[in-house]
């Protein structure tokens, strides 16, 4: 039975896992010195007989150093999370030579438009797929978000990667998967009946695996696809309101 | 009597009560009556919020197989007793409809508000008293209408409590229409009965202070009400506004919110968090109140750092207009105010631990009576510090981008709400229940009552960080669908058998607490030896409260005064030592 984080299987999901770890060890001291002061609070000062308790109305010292150092860890971890953060959320750090892919959701489904051989959307040898996705080790992919409906939110618990789908945006988001298997994609925010059911699976092959799969499809058999940086300017950032 | 004359009316005066019955019962403009009717109406929603939570852990534990008992139902919810996934998304929205705005909000702030504002301050009643009976009636018609939902064609609002645009907006997407339309009026009209008592509350507060009771002087039950009330004022129009704008899409064709007309979704998200995160410090600050003055109490001590503790409420309040983008982190708001967010959120992190220490503080060479009261309260500190620790890990951006929608923030939110909010309100009920019905409550039942629900409801509320930690989503219908959440199956049968003993848990306070109601032995004047005002009159007050309006000498928590013969000093007393109380 699992009951932890999954394994990591993208290439900043390491940094989120390092900083979670860091915020769990942080607040797992503060948790201990707190409820074991409390404990031994409610030991030591239980009721007795003839025990009268200090008339003692506060301590500005005190005061002054639990103000100062729970500030100076929340800042501290702020400017952590930052650099995480930006990484994976702010497009000017997308990576140029991203994988465009078209992913348009509406309730329940997930609909994923993959670039053929050429490597770039909107050509004849895309690929579309309903509620599978096919992907490359070791190649940075950057996906369009589109809904035709309501909010879904693209969520890929091995990537440690979650997008909300908005309608009337074409929001863009980026990974790069580091290992090879097959991994669930889950609608994450509640989007109708259906939402129960809307998954995905997300196969990250090797490259020649890969290429024998693109075969199958009809397609030309050559390496796998290389992005161009067209690609990259040709895609909607986040707030552009644009659909593809 | 005129409301605003009614405070100074002749026919005020403790003890001379010539009400018709009605008017005494019923409609009655005191402010005690009000609160009492505020915890019977609270009581019985949360109830109601308790039962919906038990069919969805049902669902959870046990997907597909009929709910004990649930062949009651129509075919609509439940065909054979099992739960189609419209009605667990209409549970789902109405299990969090419920306990915040029709549950925990009016056992928090309309009972005790009303209850203890003008006792505590020296008042004969509220400022506004007839503002003060609408706010109890309009609650009537608000609860009534969202829960008439489940009744009507289509079922209940089936898109969350936060009612995301535009899956709220159109019967197109839920396929429920007047359901989600009684669900924004329901809103509506709860938003005036909390305005209506906000601004009495202040108005109380600022006018209505006996002689001598200074601001410094309040106890911090009144301190975290009134600035609960001032969130209340500024927050909650906002919510008006937001969801009117909704009704206006969806019976009028309006485009707030649909992209269709130009309209933008994410505007919902930033009107109703605007409202939103201020709402959970309505929810938990007058917990923190009440808590404070029941563990200076039980530990027969001065509150440790009064003024900072003070301050640090309204640091809490100020911070809590500063983040609600904290919610939107994965929404496609831009990320660089993702980061702005993120700092905001974490620096609440300072006022919170200010409140926590000084608790402790105040516990630190104390005599610690154990009352039922004193537990809650110690039971409120234990699990609120899980509560505000975890959301350390929700403000930090990138850790949110992965439990964001998970069961890792209902766990939070649980323990925020019902580790901090309901413990304190159960401190509050055991411990002004002698004040309000003028009996004892069974100090035994109080105690295994106390226990049981501590220990059930972390094995309830626990292991849900652990689900989602492991990616589960919530408001899932069935979990069992994934490959990666079918292996955590275990923890969710072992959650929702957690929650029914949790609900059954609460029968010692059923229990205890009608028992009480008829058959307590009758209260002694001040059975807590707490310092407060409400404690120098009879129990229950009579019309009116105060047969002379007492002046105050000093602050709340002059507990072991040193040279004192009693370990207790009421406010009231005039000299500081070797003076008869009259
Ligand atoms: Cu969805
Ligand atoms: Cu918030």
């Amino acid at each position: 039975m699992h009951w932890w984080i999954p394994t990591n299987a993208s290439s900043y999901g390491g940094d989120v896992d390092r900083i979670f770890y860091i915020i769990l060890y942080i607040t797992g001291f503060v948790f201990l010195v707190v409820e074991g002061g409390l404990l031994v609070f409610l030991v030591r000062y239980r009721r007795r007989e003839g025990r009268t308790a200090a008339y003692i109305h506060g301590n500005n010292t005190a005061e002054i150093i639990w103000t100062t150092i729970p500030a100076v860890i929340v800042v501290m971890l702020a400017l952590l999370s930052q650099k995480v953060w930006s990484t994976v959320k702010d497009p000017a750090h997308f990576p140029a030579d991203a994988i465009p892919i078209g992913v348009h959701v509406k309730q329940f489904e997930w609909q994923f438009t993959m670039p053929g051989p050429d490597g770039k959307l909107g050509t004849d040898d895309d690929i579309f797929r309903k509620n599978e996705l096919h992907l490359v080790v070791g190649r940075n992919y950057a996906v369009q978000l589109t809904s035709q409906d309501v909010i879904h939110s693209f969520f890929i618990p091995a990537f440690r990667l979650k997008q909300d789908v908005v309608p009337g945006m074409t929001i863009v988001a980026w990974f790069r998967p580091i290992l090879t298997g097959a991994f669930d994609l889950a609608c994450a925010q509640l989007c109708g009946v259906g939402h129960y059911r809307m998954q995905a699976t997300v196969y990250v092959h090797s490259a020649e695996d890969f290429a024998r799969w693109q075969t199958a499809q009809g397609a030309p058999a050559t390496a796998a696809p290389v992005a161009t940086d067209t690609t990259m300017g040709s895609m909607a950032m986040p707030h552009s309101g644009g659909t593809r | 009597m005129t409301a605003a004359a009614a405070p100074h009316d002749a026919g005020l005066h403790a003890g001379h009560d010539d009400r018709p019955w009605l008017r005494r019962y019923v409609f009655s403009t005191d402010h005690k009556t009000i609160g009492i009717q505020f915890l019977f109406l609270s009581l019985t929603f949360l109830l109601l919020g308790g039962l919906m939570a038990m069919v969805i852990r049902w669902q959870l534990g046990f997907p597909g197989t009929p709910v004990p008992g649930g062949s009651i139902l129509p075919d609509a919810m439940a065909p054979g007793g099992v739960i189609r996934p419209s009605f667990y998304n209409a549970l789902v929205t109405m299990h969090g409809t419920f306990m915040i705005f029709f549950a925990v909000m009016p056992l928090l702030t309309g009972v005790f508000a009303n209850y203890l504002i003008p006792l505590k301050i020296g008042a004969p009643d509220m400022a506004f008293p007839r503002l003060n009976m609408w706010s109890f009636w309009l609650m009537i018609p608000a609860g009534t209408l969202a829960l008439a939902g489940f009744f009507v064609e289509g079922g209940s609002a089936a898109s969350g409590w936060t009612a995301y645009a535009p899956l709220s907006n159109s019967p197109l997407y839920t396929g429920v229409s007047a359901g989600q339309i009684l669900w924004c009026v329901a809103i509506i009209i709860f938003g005036a009965s909390s305005l209506l008592g906000s601004v009495n509350y202040i108005a109380t507060v600022v006018n209505l202070r006996a002689p001598g009771m200074t601001w410094m002087r309040l106890p911090l039950s009144v301190w975290a009400l009134f600035i609960t009330a001032i969130l209340a004022l500024l927050a909650v129009p906002i919510l008006a506004g937001a969801i009117i704008m909704l009704l206006f899409d969806q019976v009028l064709g309006t485009h707030f919110y649909l992209p269709t007309g130009g309209g933008q979704p994410l505007l919902w998200q930033h009107l109703f968090w605007f409202f939103g995160h201020p709402e959970v410090y309505i929810l938990i600050l007058p917990a923190m109140g009440i808590v404070s003055d029941v563990i200076a109490n039980g530990s027969r001590k001065p509150i440790f750092g009064y003024t900072s503790m003070v301050f640090a409420i309204g640091g809490i309040a100020g911070l809590g207009f500063m983040v609600w983008g904290h919610h939107m982190f994965v929404s496609g708001m831009n990320p660089t105010l993702g980061t702005s967010f993120m700092a905001s959120t974490m620096l609440i992190a300072v006022p919170t631990s200010i409140k926590v220490f000084n608790w402790l503080g105040t516990m630190w060479r104390g005599n610690i009576h154990f009352h039922v009261p004193m537990l809650n309260a110690i039971g409120f500190l234990s699990m609120f510090v899980i509560g505000g620790l975890s959301g350390i890990f929700m403000a930090a951006t990138p850790v949110d981008m992965y439990i964001h929608d998970t069961y890792f923030i209902v766990a939070h939110i649980h323990y925020v709400l019902f580790g901090g909010s309901l413990f304190a309100a159960f401190a509050g009920i055991y411990y002004w229940f002698p004040k309000m019905f003028g009996r004892e409550m069974h100090d035994g039942l109080g105690r295994w009552h106390f226990g049981l629900t501590f220990v059930f409801y972390n094995l309830t509320f626990f292991p849900m960080h652990l689900l989602g930690l492991g990616g589960h989503m919530r408001r899932l219908y069935d979990p069992t669908q994934y490959p990666f959440l079918a292996p955590m199956q275990p923890i969710n049968v072992f959650v929702s058998v957690s929650a029914f003993l949790l609900m059954a848990a609460q029968l010692p306070f059923v229990w205890n607490f009608f028992w009480s109601l008829f058959r307590g032995p009758k209260a002694p004047l001040n059975p807590w030896r707490d310092n407060s005002l409400e404690w120098t009159v009879p129990s229950p007050p009579p019309h009116g409260n105060f047969v002379e309006t007492p002046t105050v000498y000093r602050g709340p928590y002059e507990y072991s005064v040193p040279g004192e013969p009693e370990d207790f000093l009421p406010q009231d007393r005039p000299a500081p030592a070797r003076q008869e109380a009259h």
